[in-house]
């Protein structure tokens, strides 16, 4: 401890430099991403830790049922005695990951299939784009519910049918921006230089068409969280006894009188939806200022 | 423009035929037995009973020939039998279609009104107290889950305050007006029946506005973004010099231009209304297609899910092939090809 303050004061610039690099960095980034992020990292932090936290266990009986809020539980009990606040902040543990999985395999999917078909052209493009035009000619949510109740109700069989709704929205995204950078000179200039097709659109094409990708699937997250919310309200994927937001919203909706049991649960997937398009918006902004 | 509209119509068939082979094979790919739905648990073991319930559900025939037959009795119109309701998932839609149509109906022209007039007040009053409500108003519009917040407002505005009745079209005790259109408040309305209007309007606001929300906000963002491209350009500047009020310039020279984009936006917005009509439905206890589909998919009621999802597929592709060709018509600088 006492060395690192003595070369702190030796060399002014190393150790206090690096806390105020990150501070005036934050200070340039958008109000918005700051706020944004900041929710979306409570969560984060929330899902990862909360198995340690000092709370009720979520799946157990913590005090007797449909007790409104009070300084024992914050957000009240539900219909079987369990803590709301508990169940609430373990609710993260699902809808992260699913979110995270579901956007991810959606770019990775939805860019592949779209870079090629921009790329390539010609039938595998058609082919390709009218695959796309089938599925989101399907209403999104009639979609997912079709799918997850095909493969079986449960969390997983959601998550694959939403990756299923999802990667036509990049497939379009990267073909427009893989179609609009191939005809661009430097492309020319590989082509005539005798550049590959994976070189050539591995590092002359797809580096310039990641940002709309990127900004769009940031501000997608929250869809998909309130997606993953509605499979499960409506009892397709989060099985009971799982603290999932939707499926607690669903065991609020037979006793609205019991507000609270549905409350924890919506501001959660109101929060986290917020801050995923905050952060979202102000990417964009940051990244394109055109936009504006 | 007669040959876009000729080609686009000739696509819808076609996307619908994709779209009922992707829901056929998903359907018979399904892992749930479709033969437990229709045989009580403990006629499992006796083999006629099965034999007798494969054939009437045509479940021994191959997966061609089902594709085959699945497809000549969906071009006759004829989206199968549901399991659980027993009846032909046509009749059930047919009965159903109303009360989601009035639904939607309510909400559009709630969401459309709130929007467009939010927008034209926070682009006159750009960065005043109306701009800063609106925006948080559509913000949490379009983040709230509409089967919570509409749970929210029941419970405040209905159990609390008791400004609106509770779930359904009518109360249990008023007997339904004959049916002309199937919608109730028009239906009432036409026999003249001003207690049963009354009562159904007010029991249809609430589900109408808690769906109509979910859309607000694109609408008021792009009437207000484009409101105020128009308001910067010439002949405004031309109709302030000329003495015009500020109303008129307002409504008579900007809006009608700033109204064009926002044509495009019906269609995203009638999509969005389709999957918010499902659980707004569910919460209000609204007798119409999405709570059919929520509880054919807890039911595991394939025929009816999927018929559900052609139904709203095939509304999805007329909206937005209506949209696209209204904006053609109204903008002469976008030309159709």
């Amino acid at each position: 401890m006492n060395t690192v303050t003595i070369e702190a004061r030796k060399d002014g610039r190393t150790k206090p430099g690096v806390i105020r690099r990150v501070l005036s960095l934050l200070a340039g980034l958008p109000p918005s991403v700051l706020f944004g992020g900041a929710i979306v990292l409570f969560w984060l932090v929330t899902a990862l830790t909360v198995q340690f936290w000092p709370l009720h266990d979520p799946l157990a009986l913590a005090g007797r049922r449909l007790q409104p809020p009070s300084a024992d539980h914050w957000l009240g009990t539900d219909a079987l005695g369990r803590d709301v606040l508990s169940r609430t902040l373990h609710g993260a543990i699902y809808s992260m990951p699913i979110a995270t999985i579901v956007v991810l395999a959606g770019v990775v999917i939805g860019a592949a299939l779209g870079a090629i078909a921009g790329y390539v052209g010609g039938k595998v493009d058609a082919a390709i784009m009218r695959l796309v035009d089938i599925t989101v000619a399907f209403p999104p949510i009639l979609l997912a519910m079709t799918i997850t109740a095909t493969l079986g109700p449960g969390i997983v069989n959601a998550a694959i049918a939403m990756i299923i709704v999802w990667w036509p929205i990049y497939a379009r995204l990267m073909r427009a921006q893989v179609l609009e950078v191939k005809e661009r000179e430097h492309v020319e200039a590989a082509i005539a230089g005798g550049a590959g097709h994976i070189r050539i659109l591995g590092i002359h094409i797809l580096p310039l068409c990641w940002a709309p990708i990127l900004i769009n699937a940031t501000m997608d997250f929250g869809q998909v969280v309130l997606l993953a919310a509605s499979l499960s309200f409506v009892g397709l994927g989060a099985t009971p006894p799982t603290p999932e937001w939707g499926s607690m919203i669903y065991d609020g909706a037979s006793r609205f009188y019991s507000w609270w049991i549905a409350f924890g649960p919506g501001m959660a997937i109101l929060t986290l939806v917020l801050g995923f398009s905050f952060l979202g918006d102000g990417l964009r902004d940051y990244f394109d200022p055109k936009s504006q | 423009m007669l040959r876009y509209i000729f080609r686009r119509l000739i696509a819808v068939p076609l996307l619908l035929l994709g779209v009922a082979t992707v829901a056929f094979f998903l359907s018979q790919t399904t892992r749930g037995d479709p033969l437990s739905a229709v045989v009580p648990e403990r006629q499992m073991n006796n083999p006629e009973i099965v034999a007798a319930a494969k054939e009437r559900w045509g479940l021994d025939k191959t997966l061609a020939e089902r594709y085959v037959i699945y497809v000549s009795n969906l071009a006759r119109g004829d989206l199968g039998t549901s399991f659980t309701t027993r009846r032909p998932v046509s009749a059930d839609l047919a009965e159903r279609l109303p009360a989601t149509f009035e639904l939607v109906l309510a909400a559009m022209t709630f969401a459309t009104v709130v929007g467009v007039g939010l927008g034209v007040l926070s682009a006159r009053y750009q960065n005043g107290p109306i701009d800063h409500f609106s925006r948080i108003f559509a913000l949490l519009g379009s983040s709230l889950p509409v089967f919570w917040s509409g749970l929210i407002l029941l419970y405040l505005l209905t159990v609390q305050l008791g400004w609106f009745p509770g779930p359904g079209r009518l109360s249990a005790h008023t007997p339904p007006p004959p049916p002309i259109t199937g919608l109730y408040t028009l239906d009432s309305l036409l026999t003249g029946n001003i207690p049963v209007f009354l009562e159904s309007l007010h029991r249809l606001m609430l589900p109408a506005i808690v769906l109509g929300w979910s859309v607000v906000g694109v609408i008021t963002r792009l009437v207000r973004s484009s409101l105020l491209e128009v308001l910067g350009q010439d002949y405004i500047r031309t109709a302030r010099a000329k003495g015009a009020l500020e109303g008129r310039v307002m409504i008579h020279h900007a809006l009608r231009n700033a109204l064009i984009p926002t044509l495009t936006i019906i269609g995203f917005a009638f999509a969005y209304l389709i999957t918010g009509a499902v659980l707004t439905e569910a919460v209000f206890s609204w007798p119409g297609i999405g709570s059919y589909a929520v509880s054919a998919a807890r039911a595991l009621d394939y025929p009816a899910i999927i018929g559900v999802t052609l139904l709203g597929s095939l509304a999805f592709l007329l909206a937005n092939l209506a949209t696209d060709i209204a904006y053609g018509l109204v903008n002469p600088k976008v030309k159709l090809q």
